[in-house]
């Protein structure tokens, strides 16, 4: 690919508004909140400038910042807005009517933890909270990727086949405010990867009623139906990157590293850089498989990166308190068990509150898995990565 | 300024809501959707926040819209009407779609109580739609509780002794975000009604009507008075109709001489124990609250009568 641009150093947060605003969105619609404020504030700067056409919606709250993008997508517009934290779970209920009104509205979440105690630190506790509403959900490892998969879940969400809401999820502060190099795509080939496409929308001349009420005779249905469009957005998400006109190598549903080692880590977002610098700088023989497309759950694709291993550390950045397992774990068991696969499962709690993942934590702890899998010990642990970096 | 309608036959004739939804019989909130979509200029998209309305019109498969028709839930219906509007006007500016008039209908709960702050931000941020609260002075939809526009005394579900709180002023909170235009209506004065949805659509910016539609089945009376009732509810001065264009009051309706208001009251199953001797201090306090308003609305509109002639130079 011929390269018009020089990379240009962007924060995670620049990275996702310039994506947005060369997908030509119509309207944005947005409420301040630590670590993703400064998304929309670049995002109202190109409207205010007239570098994006579209509307700014200034609302008064998150719940009404989805709201309108659902009113917004209905009437036909592509949307677009951002949150973290408070912000999601303050969308929770609207999360889940979108997609079941299946308006393809597309989300960016600079992830940060929960209150109380209020702390605007990085963990997942605030996308897990919303794992269940029927959002394509995808994990950025880096800043690049931030903004190649922005671009790209506007195709997703739009194709006719899956019509969902999609969630990018990049590592508060850890991304959202880290500057890399990045390299934009051309403005043109942005449009053309992103065509305006039919879809059923509200106008007079076809009137349709939508958000309609269902009783027990026809719920089941419906909603079966719309898993199963998340279900098979997986192979979209495959031509959707695939049809990319930008740099695509890593951006599949899963990225493994070491796919021949016999202890493998398992893990979302930003973290798996981290896991790889390690194992490669210390020479341990560790696999990383990192779960770009955490919903739909990639279940072959991970199986198979997990199937010849020896031992699986899953690494868990929320708690499911009470829950038999923590999320990602509690995936990755349950994909086990029905291959019918018995190994020892690891479940790596780490980084609640934005506790930082040291080099160093990670390097004692990949000798420890090194350790029992060479030693051949079966039970199932617990691990909480609590050592606090000096600040 | 558009013509006011004098006849039926002014009104647009296509029915937007069909017959055969499942409201009950002798729904005020029905009859007053029915005239206002009459009345609305075309083409239009209708906000609907959950409640009566939706719930009755719009069981899948089946709905009894005619014209494009969204519901979402029951806080929000201003933040997607918000949405919708945003959209129509770029999407016209880009080529792809054209501007609609926009009619969001919620009830007095998903308005004055859970959908205030969505109401108050889209009105703050001037969209251009016309919002209608239909008011049937509580939560009928899960069956009968208060809301804050459910009247002193009035008895439902969670105000089981009558309620001790007075009803909110909606308008008054309208008005206080400087919208270009307010008004109440009611079902009887069906030409007033359909001329303020007539005049509500030709601002450019949010407006708001309050519109009250009794409700026989949560005001127990029987659904042949729905209409009467409406009617006294002016005539006894309990809901005045007035307007408020750019901060001016004007009365439409002047009740020099109220009826008595237990001729509304009487009717209706929610007020029989204020009638009762030992609740006369909370009919007492009613209509010491109804005497207050009309006061105050004739001071207000005293007062948009001299703003009126200072305009007018
Ligand atoms: C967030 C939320 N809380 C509660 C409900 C339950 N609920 C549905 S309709 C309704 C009452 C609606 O009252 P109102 O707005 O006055 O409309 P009406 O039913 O009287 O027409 C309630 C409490 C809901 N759907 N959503
Ligand atoms: S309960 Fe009242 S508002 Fe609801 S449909 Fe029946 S009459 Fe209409
Ligand atoms: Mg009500």
């Amino acid at each position: 690919m011929q390269r018009l641009h020089a990379p240009v150093l962007l924060s995670g947060n620049d990275a996702v508004a310039l994506a947005v605003k060369q997908s030509d969105v119509d309207v944005v619609a947005a409420y301040p909140i630590t670590p993703q404020t400064t998304i929309v504030e670049k995002l109202s700067k190109y409207v205010a400038d007239g570098e994006l056409r579209a509307r700014f919606i200034s609302v008064e709250s998150e719940h009404s910042a989805l709201s309108a993008c659902v009113g917004a997508a209905a009437a036909g517009a592509r949307c677009f807005t951002a949150t973290s934290s408070q912000g999601l779970a303050l969308m929770h209920e609207v999360m889940y009517i979108a997609a079941g009104m299946r308006v393809p509205v597309v989300m960016a979440v600079a992830n940060r933890t929960l209150s109380a105690p209020i702390n605007i630190h990085c963990d997942h506790s605030d996308i897990m909270g919303s794992r269940d509403s029927g959002w394509v959900q995808i994990f950025c490892e880096n800043v690049q990727e931030a903004y190649s998969r922005v671009i790209q879940a506007f195709r997703l969400a739009e194709d006719s086949r899956v019509q969902l809401p999609v969630a990018v999820n990049l590592d508060g502060f850890t991304l959202s405010h880290c500057y890399e190099a990045v390299q934009p795509l051309e403005d043109e080939d942005v449009r053309g990867y992103l065509p305006r496409r039919r879809r059923v929308v509200l106008d007079y001349e076809s009137p349709v009623t939508m958000g309609g009420l269902s009783l027990p005779n026809t719920y089941f249905e419906i909603k079966l139906e719309q898993a199963r469009a998340l279900e098979s957005s997986k192979h979209v998400f495959r031509e959707v990157v695939k049809a990319y006109p930008g740099e695509k190598d890593g951006l599949d549903v899963v990225d493994v590293y070491n796919p021949g080692a016999s202890v493998k880590a398992v893990c979302l977002g930003s973290t798996a850089g981290t896991l790889r610098h390690v194992a490669k700088t210390y020479g341990f023989d560790v696999g990383v498989v990192n779960v770009k497309l955490f919903r739909p759950f990639p279940r072959e694709e991970v199986l198979a990166a997990l199937s010849e291993a020896g031992l699986v550390a899953v690494f868990d950045r929320a708690l499911s308190p009470g829950a038999a397992a923590n999320p990602l774990t509690s995936d990755v068991k349950a994909l086990l068990y029905d291959a019918g696969l018995r190994k020892p499962v690891w479940t790596v709690v780490y980084g609640l509150g934005g506790r930082d993942l040291t080099t160093a934590v990670v390097r004692k702890l990949l000798e420890e898995l090194v350790e029992a899998a060479y030693a051949g010990r079966q039970e199932a642990r617990t691990v909480y990565l609590r050592e606090v970096a000096a600040w | 300024m558009v013509k006011p309608v004098q006849r039926l036959d002014e009104l647009v004739d296509t029915e937007a809501l069909s017959p055969g939804h499942s409201a009950c019989a002798g729904c005020g909130a029905m009859i007053a959707v029915r005239q206002i979509l009459m009345a609305a200029p075309r083409p239009l998209i209708v906000v609907n926040a959950t409640g009566c309305v939706e719930v009755v019109s719009t069981q899948i498969p089946h709905t009894a819209w005619n014209i494009p028709y969204i519901h979402v839930a029951f806080e929000n219906a201003a933040a997607v009407a918000s949405g919708v509007e945003a959209a129509l006007d770029v999407l016209e500016a880009k080529g792809l779609g054209r501007r609609h008039h926009i009619l969001v209908l919620a009830g007095d709960g998903g308005t004055a109580d859970i959908g205030l702050q969505a109401l108050s931000g889209a009105f703050e941020r001037g969209h251009r739609f016309v919002y209608v609260c239909y008011d049937n002075e509580a939560y009928m939809n899960t069956g009968i509780q208060r809301s804050s526009l459910t009247p002193l005394g009035a008895w439902s579900r969670t105000t089981p002794a009558g309620k001790l709180e007075e009803k909110k002023d909606l308008v008054a909170i309208a008005t206080a975000h400087r919208i270009p235009y307010a008004a109440t209506a009611t079902i009887f004065f069906w030409k007033d009604l359909v001329n303020k949805v007539r005049k509500a659509f030709t601002f450019d910016g949010p407006s708001f009507i309050h519109v009250y539609a009794p409700c026989n089945r949560g005001w127990y009376f029987n659904p042949a008075e729905t209409v009467r009732l409406s009617k006294l509810a002016v005539e006894t001065r309990y809901f005045p109709l007035y307007e408020v264009e750019r901060g001016v009051y004007r009365i439409n309706y002047f009740v020099a001489t109220p009826k008595p208001l237990e001729m509304f009251l009487k009717p209706q199953g929610r007020f029989q124990h204020l009638l009762k001797p030992e609740n006369s201090h909370l009919m007492e306090a009613l209509k010491q609250s109804v005497d207050r308003r009309w006061e105050e609305l004739v001071v207000l509109s005293q007062r948009g009568k001299q703003a009126y002639a200072a305009m007018q130079g």
